[in-house]
């Protein structure tokens, strides 16, 4: 659907040309919801761009429904992008025009026959929930209802193609919840494949199939929402995880010794993921029923991402060493994710 | 107050009111465009083209320095090439209209420099062509504003036109200076100057009616 093939941008500026993108390759498919994540600055924004050319990469290819934009010139781009539609942070609507005039706008640039234009924004209207709101202008709206209009102003020429810049970076928690929601309704009914630009792992999580995260102009790390949750590898991932997943040992583990070795009246502590279905059973209550270990739960949480159940534990286990690998094999058995934390003294929770 | 002051007043006040409506349209046709030029052609806009931005900027700075008075005997040759005549009312309307357009040009292109760049991405990002956003986005948008401004053009083309009349070009301000000054008819002068401040007023007042009509942010 979407390709792009070792894209550069680079700024010149007063303090020398500044690379914004350094050579990034992506494929994204036909109905699904690609997340791009990165900080402010990371260049997600530049990129998100390239893909309808609003910016022209200084090197590289993209490719849009199998169709090279970049060597396309003004005026077919121009069509092209009817094919792209784009929601911004900050909505962008014309601020003299009304709700319905505002949705109409992409249908009067291609001069599309009066009633017709009536037809589709009324059917738009009622897709986004604003039915009511046709007459009004942006400053009488919501927030959330701006970015409602937003929406069905881009998806008024029927594209293929949904880019959402930021989309819900300036609303609040519970508009952006429900704007989340319409994004992955309308991915579904209209079998729209959407690319989101967000510095919140949040909207990840909430929404999207497949995440890549840019750093410094370089997709640090890309693949399944749910692996990359599960297994972070780069450092910038784990710190956007973190904010939703506390990595942080329970209080009393903070300030004691963990050490790699067995001791005297020692527990093993280990942090266990749990993905889907594994995450409903009760493997720990099995695992003590068939192996000679105690486990102790420090820690507990379940959530989900994108409607996968995902539950974490912290536990410490103890028994003999033979029983606690082969407790340890069955969890993996198990698909359960299993990192050993440390040893530490059974008495350093001694209070719970 | 005496009889002949009434058809005075009435025949100066349509003389004004012609120069500075036929100025002003002639003024606005030019200097909107204008306007839309020297902002699109400027960095990062539409149609950047810096060097056409420059010169064209230099020209309209260039012509706004030079005050009314100046302007208006200085280009008597120019007058007299496009008029025939560098005396009467039409006359006049060459410097009015030469020295209202930069200025028009120069409060359009503000009232445009105002339109946040997020709502010309939003146009492109549908396929929107140059053209079609001057014309769908640009010039909507910034109607509002540019109706404020041209109220002020308006205002002082009033008073461009006053000056324009004390070289032959008639009007309420040749009137003020032919009677109220030279004849020492004080009612004449006071006359004028409360026609004057009426039309101001008036001009004002409908300008600002229909820009809080245009504006709805």
């Amino acid at each position: 659907m979407i390709d792009l093939s070792h894209i550069e941008k680079t700024y010149d500026s007063s303090a020398g040309p500044v690379h914004a993108l350094k050579d990034i390759s992506l494929h994204i498919d036909k109905g699904e919801i690609f997340g791009i994540i990165g900080l402010s600055g990371a260049g997600k924004s530049t990129l998100v761009r390239c893909i309808n050319l609003l910016e022209r990469p200084t090197k590289g290819k993209v490719s849009v429904n199998g169709k090279d934009m970049t060597a396309m010139s003004e005026s077919q781009l121009r069509e092209a992008r009817k094919n792209i539609g784009m929601i911004f942070q900050h909505f962008n609507l014309l601020s003299t025009a009304t709700v319905f005039d505002n949705i109409a706008f992409p249908l009067q640039l291609s001069n599309t026959p009066k009633d017709k234009i009536k037809a589709r924004v009324t059917e738009l209207l009622e897709l986004v929930g604003l039915a009511d709101k046709a007459e009004q202008f942006p400053s009488q709206l919501s927030g959330g209802q701006k970015q409602r209009v937003g929406i069905a102003r881009a998806l008024a020429s029927n594209p293929d193609i949904l880019l959402c810049d930021e989309a819900t970076s300036a609303l609040d928690p519970q508009t952006t919840k429900s704007i989340l929601e319409l994004i992955k309704d309308i991915n579904q009914k209209l079998k729209l494949t959407v690319v989101v630009i967000t510095h919140e792992m949040q909207v990840i999580k909430e929404i999207c199939d497949k995440v890549a995260v840019i750093d410094n102009g370089i997709i640090a790390e890309q693949g399944d929402v749910l692996d990359v949750f599960i297994n972070p590898k780069q450092p910038i991932t784990k710190e956007f995880i973190s904010v939703l997943l506390s990595n942080d040992l329970p209080v009393d583990f903070r300030d004691i010794d963990i050490s790699s070795e067995p001791f005297e009246d020692s527990i093993l502590l280990m942090r266990l993921t749990f993905i889907g279905e594994t995450a409903n059973d009760p493997i720990i209550s099995n695992l003590v029923k068939k192996y000679n270990v105690d486990a102790d739960l420090f820690f507990g949480s379940l959530d989900d991402i994108k409607g996968s159940p995902f539950g974490r534990l912290i536990i410490g286990m103890n028994g003999s060493q033979a029983d606690i690998h082969s407790a340890i094999d069955y969890l993996k058995e198990q698909k359960v994710k299993v990192e050993v934390i440390g040893y530490v003294s059974r008495h350093a929770s001694s209070h719970h | 107050m005496s009889a002949d002051m009434l058809p005075l007043i009435t025949k100066a006040l349509g003389e004004t009111a012609y120069m500075v409506v036929v100025s002003m349209i002639i003024s606005s046709l030019v200097g909107i465009p204008l306007g839309v030029l020297l902002h699109t052609t400027s960095k990062g806009q539409i149609l950047e083209c810096m060097p056409l931005n420059r010169i064209v900027g230099t020209v309209v700075n260039a012509i706004r320095s030079i005050p009314f008075i100046i302007l208006m005997v200085a280009i008597i040759p120019l007058t007299r090439l496009i008029v025939g005549s560098a005396i009467g009312t039409t006359a006049a309307m060459v410097p009015l209209v030469l020295a209202s357009v930069p200025f028009i040009g120069r409060q359009v292109e503000t009232s445009l420099r105002e339109i946040p760049y997020g709502i010309v991405e939003a146009a492109q990002s549908m396929g929107a062509s140059p053209l079609q956003i001057i014309y769908k986005v640009l010039l909507p948008e910034a109607m509002p504003n540019i109706v404020a401004q041209l109220t002020t053009v308006i205002i002082s083309l009033i008073g461009e036109s006053a000056m324009a009349g004390a070289i032959g070009g008639g009007g309420l301000g040749d009137l003020a200076i032919r009677y109220g000054y030279q004849r020492f008819r004080p009612d004449i002068m006071i006359a004028t100057v409360i026609v004057l401040i009426i039309m101001v007023q008036i001009v004002q007042f409908a300008g600002n009616k229909l820009a809080k009509q245009l504006d709805k942010r």
